[in-house]
C-alpha cells in the first residue's frame, strides 16, 4: 500500500528543493535500489549455458537430411545466477498490482489470488498433453466441463465456447457464430452496428469479420442513443455489439429494450463482457437478450494478466447461436464420461462454424478460474460485484467536486468512474495528471478511452482494495487534479521519480528500432 | 472472504459519503426484470483455500501425468524440461500482475524483456523482425495468411498437405468469413514430402504458400525451391514451425527465403498444459513488411533525459487505434508465456539450444532404430529432426494407441486422431522424443508396441 509522502516533499518544490536531483553522480547510473539493467544481448555470450546438458558430438551421426545449421543462430546465454539477477532487476522497473493501486479502467486490475497459480501447476493439469488419449484426461474434460457449467450459471445461458483464446479471439468466435447462424438463413446480411463509445476491437473484429461497421451515437446520459439504433435497424443489419456496463461505466438501462428490437429486426446481439465483473452474480445478462457474450476470465475472474497476456475468452451462447459454435467442445457421455466433439463427430458437430485455434482452449486459465469461482462461490461473487461498484461510486463522489465528471448526474456508475479533462489549465490534460500520479506511486488509469469523452480517464478501483487504499488514492488523486487545475507547470514533465522518464514515441515509430542489432 | 478488504463499517461509511441508503441503491439502473433476489441458485457459496485445493486436486488426479510415464506425444505439443528458475521468474509480482505496458514509465522490465524476446524470435528463425507473441501458433499462422493478402493484395493460399491439420482447419474457418480462397491438401505417406507437387500448386493469383517445417510427419526438407517459385510468382512463402528447438539444429526458414515464420513457442518455458496458454511466433525477414504485421511491436527509443528506454510502438496498425482499419483485431498477446520462453532461452543460450538440439535428435535417432526392430513397423521418414512417423503395417493407430494407454505408456499421435475417417491415414503414427525421454522409455514402448499390434486384429 501506498504511505502518505512524510519525507517532506511538496508538489510546489523544484526537484533540487526536494533532493532528488541534487544527490551524488553514480558511475552506474543506479540509484539505490533504483537500478538499471544492461539488454541481455549486452550480456549475454555465445558460448554460455545455464542449462547443463550432454556436450554435442560433432562426429554423431544425424539424419537431418542435409540440412543442419552451419551459421550461428546469434543467441547468447547466462547461467543461472545470472538469469535470476538480469530478470530480477528487469521486474524491478515494472508496476504490478502486487506492489499497489492500479485502477486502470476496463482492465479490471483486482488481486490474482495464489491458490490458483498453485492449483494451475497441479502435475494432472499443467503436464498433460491435449492429444493424449481422452481415457486418460478425464479430469481436465471435468474442469472445462464445469467452468462452463458456472459461466452458464452466472450468465442465464444456455451454452459456451471454452475455446477463444482471449477477450478478442471470444468477440470474433460470437461474430463468426451470428454470421454463419444467418448464412445458414440464407439471409446474408453487411451492417453491425456498433456504439462510439466501444473498445477498438469490437469494430476491427466486425470488420474482420467481413462486416461493414456502423457508428451508432451516444446520448448525453452516456448510453447507447435508443432512438438511433433502432432507426438503423432493417434488413442488412446482422447485429449488435454492445458493452454493457458501458466504457463509461454505466449500465445500459435499456439493454432489453434494444436486444428485444434488433430480434425483431432479425439481428442478434452482442454483449462485450469485458466488464461483466460489476455484475457477476447480480444479473444474468441472459436475461437481457443477450446471444452471444465474451467472458475475459482474466479480468472477472482474477487470472493474471501477466504484462499483456495470456487471456482466456470464453463466449456463452443464446439457444439461437448455440449450435454454431466452435469446434472442439466437451460432451457428457450416458455412464458419466467425457469427451470431445471435433471434426469427425460429423452429427454432434451439427452445423458449427468450424475450429479457431488447434487445441481446447486456455487450460491453464480455467484452472485458475475454477479455483477463483469455487473460493468466493455464489455469495462471494455477488459481494464482489457489490464492492466494485461501491468502490467506484466512493471515488467518483470524492472526485466530482474538482473534477469534470461528465456522467456524474446520469446517476450510480457501476464498477468505474470517468471523468474528463476539460477544467484543466495552461496546456495541461490528462496524461499529465496520469505522469503525476506515477511519481505518487500509483499506476495510472485508463486515459482517453472511451473516445466519448475529451481527456477520458477512466478509473476501476476493483473490489480487492480496502478503503484504507482508496482514501490514499483519493488523496493523491485530488493533489494532481488540483495542480492540472492550477496549470502547475511541473506537472508537464512528471514523471520525475520512475525508471525512466518520458519516452520518445514519435520517434520510436519514425525510425522503428525493434530487436537489437549488434 | 478472504479476497474482499471492505468492512461492513467501511461500506457504510462510504455508502453515507456516496449518498445512497444501501448498495443496492447503486443498482438501480438494472431493469426491474433483471434483478436477482439473492446469490445465483444452483451453485456452492464460497469456500476455504483448503475446501478448493481438494475439489482442484481431486480433479487433477482423474489424469494420467505425462511425466510419470513413457510419453512419446508431439503433434504441435512438446514436452520439454523446464528450468526450475523459470517457473520462479514468471511468478514474480511485478511480472505476473502487471498490464499491457501502456505507461512505459512504469513498465520497462516488460518492455525490455519484449525487446530481447523479440530479438531472440527473429535470430532463431532468420528473420529481421519478431512481434511480441499472438495466442498460439495455429491463429499465428492464419495471421500470417492474413498477411500475405493484405500484402499481395491477393486472396488465394496455397497449404502444403503436411500443415498440421489443426492449423489448416483454423485457417479454413477463417477464410471462410474472410473470402479468402484455401487451397488444401491431405498428406501423401511418402518418406519425403512432395515439393514439386506443392509448387505446381503456386499460380498468380497465390498469395502465399504455407508449409510446415519440420512437417506434421517429422520430415523436413530443404523450402529454397518453393520459396522461389513462390517469389516468381509474386507469391510469398509462409513457413509454420511447431518445434522452435529443431531450430537449434537445423537451418533457419529465413535462410532458406521465407517471407513470414510462424511458429508455436510452446516448447521452450511454457510446458504441455492441456493445450494452453501457448506461445504464437510471428517474424518477418524483410523489414519493409514491418507495418503489415498484427500485434504488439515493442521497439528502442530514448527518455527525457536521453537514456535508453522502450515502448510498445507502431500502434496505429492496431484497434485501439485504427478501430475497424485494424490490421488485426488482435489486443492481448501471450505477454508471461513470452517471458517463459524467453527465461528458458537466456539460460539455454545458442550453446545450449544446439546442445538441447543435439540430445533431442539423439534420442529419436536411437528410437526410430529400436521402434524400426518392431515387427511390423517401418519408419517411414528419410530426414526428422525429434519427431517421426511410425507405419503399423495395417494396424489401426488410433486403437494402438488407446491400448498403449491401457498399458501405461503414452505412446504417440495417431493420424487417424488428427484425420478422422481418412482411411489411407489410419495406420501410421507420430512419435515424438525429447531429451526427456529415457532409452528405459524407448525400450518399454518398443516392447509394448510389439505385443499391441500381436493382439490388435
Amino acid at each position: 500500500m501506498n504511505a502518505p509522502n512524510k519525507s517532506g516533499w511538496k508538489p510546489e518544490m523544484s526537484l533540487a528543493e526536494s533532493g532528488f536531483l541534487g544527490g551524488p553522480v553514480t558511475t552506474t547510473g543506479n540509484r539505490g535500489l533504483m537500478l538499471e539493467e544492461p539488454l541481455l544481448f549486452e550480456i549475454g555470450r555465445a558460448d554460455v549455458t545455464g542449462v547443463d546438458l550432454p556436450d554435442v558430438d560433432p562426429a554423431a551421426p544425424t539424419r537431418l537430411g542435409g540440412l543442419a545449421r552451419s551459421e550461428a543462430i546469434g543467441l547468447v546465454g547466462l547461467t543461472e545466477p545470472e538469469t535470476v539477477r538480469h530478470y530480477t532487476r528487469l521486474s524491478r522497473q515494472n508496476y504490478g498490482i502486487d506492489l499497489g493501486f492500479f485502477p486502470l479502467g476496463s482492465c479490471t486490475m483486482k488481486h490474482n489470488p495464489r491458490l490458483n497459480e498453485k492449483m494451475a501447476r497441479l502435475p494432472g493439469f499443467a503436464d498433460i498433453h491435449p492429444l493424449a488419449p481422452q481415457s486418460s484426461v478425464q479430469g481436465a474434460l471435468e474442469v472445462v466441463h464445469q467452468l462452463g457449467h458456472w459461466l452458464c450459471k452466472l450468465t442465464g445461458m444456455p451454452a459456451v465456447a471454452m475455446s477463444p483464446k482471449a477477450g478478442a479471439h471470444g468477440e470474433l468466435c460470437g461474430i463468426l457464430a451470428i454470421r454463419a447462424a444467418h448464412e445458414a438463413r440464407g439471409d446474408a446480411r453487411e451492417v453491425v452496428l456498433v456504439p462510439e463509445s466501444a473498445h477498438g476491437t469490437n469494430p476491427a473484429t466486425a470488420a474482420f469479420a467481413g462486416y461493414r461497421v456502423e457508428d451508432i451515437p451516444a446520448t448525453p446520459e452516456g448510453r447507447v442513443d435508443v432512438a438511433a439504433l433502432k432507426a438503423r435497424l432493417g434488413p442488412d443489419v446482422a447485429g449488435v455489439m454492445i458493452t454493457n456496463p458501458n466504457t463509461c461505466g454505466l449500465f445500459e438501462k435499456d439493454f432489453r429494450e434494444i436486444a428485444d428490437a434488433v430480434h425483431a429486426a432479425g439481428g442478434y446481439v452482442y454483449c462485450d463482457g469485458a466488464n461483466f465483473n460489476a455484475i457477476v452474480g447480480k444479473v444474468r445478462p441472459g436475461d437481457l437478450g443477450v446471444d452471444a457474450m465474451h467472458i475475459n476470465l482474466h479480468k472477472t475472474f482474477s487470472t493474471p494478466h501477466g504484462g499483456g497476456g495470456p487471456g482466456s475468452g470464453p463466449v456463452v451462447l443464446s439457444e439461437a447461436l448455440a449450435p454454431y459454435a466452435p469446434l472442439p467442445f466437451i460432451r457428457k457421455d450416458a455412464e458419466g464420461s467425457f469427451y470431445l466433439v471435433e471434426e469427425e463427430n460429423r452429427e454432434e458437430r451439427g452445423p458449427s462454424f468450424g475450429r479457431m485455434t488447434a487445441f481446447h482452449g486456455q487450460m491453464g486459465m480455467f484452472t485458475r478460474a475454477l479455483t477463483y469461482m469455487l473460493s468466493h462461490g455464489a455469495d462471494g461473487l455477488k459481494q464482489v460485484a457489490e464492492d466494485a461498484v461501491l468502490n467506484a461510486n466512493y471515488i467518483l463522489r470524492s472526485m466530482e467536486d474538482i473534477l469534470h465528471a461528465p456522467f456524474g448526474a446520469s446517476g450510480p456508475c457501476m464498477h468505474e468512474a470517468l471523468f474528463g479533462d476539460k477544467d484543466f489549465t495552461n496546456g495541461l490534460s490528462t496524461l499529465d495528471v496520469a505522469k503525476g500520479l506515477i511519481d505518487e506511486g500509483y499506476h495510472p488509469m485508463t486515459v482517453y478511452f472511451p473516445l466519448v469523452v475529451h481527456g477520458a480517464m477512466l478509473v476501476e478501483p476493483t473490489e480487492t482494495e480496502s478503503k484504507a487504499a482508496i482514501d490514499q488514492f483519493i488523496t493523491a488523486f485530488r493533489a494532481v487534479t488540483e495542480r492540472a487545475l492550477e496549470g502547475d507547470e511541473a506537472l508537464k514533465q512528471a514523471p520525475y521519480y520512475s525508471p525512466r522518464r518520458r519516452l520518445d514515441e514519435t520517434g520510436a515509430a519514425r525510425k522503428p528500432k525493434l530487436a537489437y542489432e549488434g | 472472504m478472504r479476497y474482499l478488504p471492505l468492512t461492513d463499517t467501511d461500506r457504510q461509511a462510504m455508502l453515507a459519503k456516496i449518498g445512497a441508503a444501501s448498495v443496492d441503491d447503486l443498482f438501480v439502473d438494472v431493469p426491474e426484470v433483471a434483478r436477482l433476489d439473492g446469490p445465483i441458485r444452483g451453485l456452492p457459496m464460497h469456500a476455504s483455500e483448503m475446501a478448493v485445493e481438494r475439489h482442484m486436486k481431486a480433479l487433477a488426479a482423474k489424469n494420467l501425468v505425462a511425466g510419470e510415464v513413457p510419453f512419446f506425444l508431439g503433434a504441435g505439443a512438446y514436452r520439454h524440461h523446464v528450468p526450475a528458475s523459470v517457473d520462479t521468474i514468471i511468478q514474480r509480482g511485478e511480472f505476473l500482475t502487471a498490464y499491457t505496458p501502456y505507461q512505459p514509465e512504469i513498465a520497462q522490465g516488460t518492455l525490455q524483456m519484449l525487446f530481447e524476446f523479440q530479438t531472440q524470435v527473429a535470430r532463431l528463425y532468420g528473420c529481421a523482425v519478431a512481434n511480441a507473441s499472438l495466442y498460439d501458433g495455429s491463429t499465428a499462422c492464419w495471421e500470417a495468411v492474413a498477411m500475405a493478402t493484405r500484402v499481395t493484395k491477393r486472396k488465394r493460399a496455397v497449404l502444403s498437405g503436411a500443415l498440421h491439420p489443426h492449423y489448416a482447419q483454423v485457417v479454413k474457418t477463417m477464410a471462410h468469413f474472410t473470402g479468402d480462397e484455401i487451397a488444401d491438401a491431405l498428406p501423401a505417406i511418402t518418406a519425403e514430402p512432395d515439393l514439386d507437387g506443392l509448387i505446381a500448386r503456386i499460380d498468380e493469383e497465390t498469395a502465399c504458400v504455407v508449409v510446415q517445417y519440420p512437417d506434421i510427419l517429422g520430415r523436413i526438407s530443404d523450402l529454397t525451391p518453393v520459396a522461389e517459385a513462390a517469389h516468381a510468382k509474386g507469391a510469398l512463402l509462409v513457413v509454420v514451425n511447431t518445434e522452435p528447438v529443431a531450430l537449434g539444429a537445423i537451418m533457419s526458414p529465413g535462410e532458406m527465403g521465407a517471407d513470414i515464420v510462424v511458429g508455436e513457442g510452446q516448447s521452450l518455458g511454457v510446458g504441455l498444459q492441456f493445450g494452453g496458454p501457448y506461445l504464437g511466433l510471428f517474424a518477418v525477414r524483410d523489414p519493409k513488411h514491418v507495418r503489415q504485421m498484427p500485434g504488439r511491436l515493442c521497439g528502442e527509443t530514448t527518455d527525457a533525459e536521453g537514456k535508453r528506454g522502450f515502448v510498445l510502438t507502431l500502434s496505429t496498425r492496431e484497434q485501439h487505434i485504427r478501430r475497424e482499419k485494424a490490421t488485426s483485431n488482435i489486443c492481448t498477446n501471450s505477454g508471461l508465456c513470452a517471458l517463459a520462453f524467453s527465461v528458458h532461452m537466456t539460460l539455454l543460450g545458442e550453446r545450449g539450444l544446439r546442445e538441447l538440439a543435439a540430445e533431442n535428435h539423439r534420442l529419436a535417432c536411437l528410437a526410430a532404430d529400436r521402434l524400426a526392430k518392431v515387427p511390423g513397423v517401418e519408419v517411414l521418414n528419410t530426414a526428422f529432426f525429434n519427431e517421426f512417423t511410425l507405419m503399423l503395417g495395417g494396424k489401426p493407430a488410433r486403437e494402438i494407441i488407446r491400448d498403449l494407454a491401457d498399458r501405461g505408456v503414452l505412446g504417440g499421435v495417431s493420424l487417424g486422431r488428427l484425420y478422422p475417417g481418412v482411411e489411407a491415414l489410419e495406420h501410421a503414427l507420430l512419435v515424438a522424443v525429447t531429451e526427456t525421454t529415457t532409452e528405459d522409455d524407448i525400450e518399454r514402448l518398443a516392447q509394448e508396441l510389439e505385443a499391441s499390434i500381436k493382439e490388435t486384429v
